[in-house]
């Protein structure tokens, strides 16, 4: 683990680490202070959190109708 | 997550026989069961029949539920167990796996080499633009959304899961973890390899796009 400042390609790999809070206290500073000089990292956490709203977005597919019957069949035969 | 209100009513109506409240659980719950059942399990019918399974195993054991955890975590957890004496495949190496992959998400193309004063930074062509804003309901939002949804499907199962668990369904990183038995360490590579392969795909299709 490096000490000095973050590159780039190491910020890259931290971003969900850092987005659940889970870097150590070191990291954590090096990643923010790397953020204040760096647009592209900067842009790149952008997008990364632009990409998990996105797929909290994603709905599921309707149940198949059959599938569905069957299970509601399950209900009334276990009563 | 605690038992929310309305879940303690429809548990209570199951409770009675409610058959609508039956139907509704499903409708909230089943889908998304069944898209983690396919990861464990060999076909289609077979997720079918986990998923099945699972319900069944809640209406014997709905007298018992006591809401110490949500409904959704209990039916996850049951239903995992269930698949996990379904499925074929061979998951016991699977977390030494994770570990011993290192490659990087984001092609090493994209950064400045080693004879560069500045090695490890963004080449300037290749440094990342933000993403545009997309309104709820715009023509592009509904177009990423279908883009994400077709890379999600083509992730690696358990990159897959993951991702489904955390940012499609909202579980958070300890539930997580304790459904899957994996570790937290683990749980995190999966999670971020999985949303980098979606940020790419995302990514170019917004440059082919402009």
């Amino acid at each position: 683990m490096s000490t000095g400042p973050m590159d780039c390609n190491e910020l890259v790999e931290l971003v969900t680490a850092y987005l659940d809070g889970a870097l150590d206290p070191d990291t954590r500073a090096r990643f923010d202070s790397h953020l204040v000089d760096c647009d592209g990292c900067e842009n790149y956490l952008q997008q990364f959190r632009e990409t998990v709203r996105t797929v909290g977005k994603i709905t599921d597919d309707e149940l198949d109708p059959a599938f569905r019957n069957r299970l509601l069949d399950a209900f009334k035969d276990f009563r | 997550m605690i038992t929310t209100v309305d879940e303690v009513t429809l548990i209570a109506a199951l409770r009675d026989g409610d058959e609508s409240a039956f139907a509704q659980l499903v409708d909230k719950h089943a889908a998304a069961m069944l898209r983690v059942a396919r990861g464990y399990v060999p076909s289609h019918e077979i997720a079918e029949e986990v998923v099945q399974e699972t319900w069944i195993a809640l209406l014997k054991g709905i007298d018992k539920f006591e809401g110490r955890s949500s409904l959704r975590t209990w039916l996850f957890t049951v239903m995992i167990n269930i698949a996990k004496t379904r499925g074929v495949r061979e998951r016991r190496d699977a977390d030494a796996a994770v570990a011993a992959y290192t490659g990087g998400t984001v092609d090493p193309a994209r950064f400045r080499g080693d004879d560069d004063p500045y090695p490890g930074h963004w080449l300037p062509d290749e440094a990342p633009s933000p993403f545009p804003d997309t309104p709820e309901g715009s023509v592009l939002g509904s177009e990423l959304i279908d883009v994400a949804r077709r890379e999600l499907d083509k992730l690696p199962e358990r990159q897959r899961i993951v991702v489904t668990m955390r940012d499609m369904l909202g579980f958070d990183s300890s539930e997580v973890v304790q459904l899957l038995d994996i570790s937290t360490a683990n749980q995190r590579v999966l999670l971020h390899r999985g949303r980098a392969a979606v940020r790419q795909v995302l990514e170019d299709y917004l440059v082919d796009r402009s």
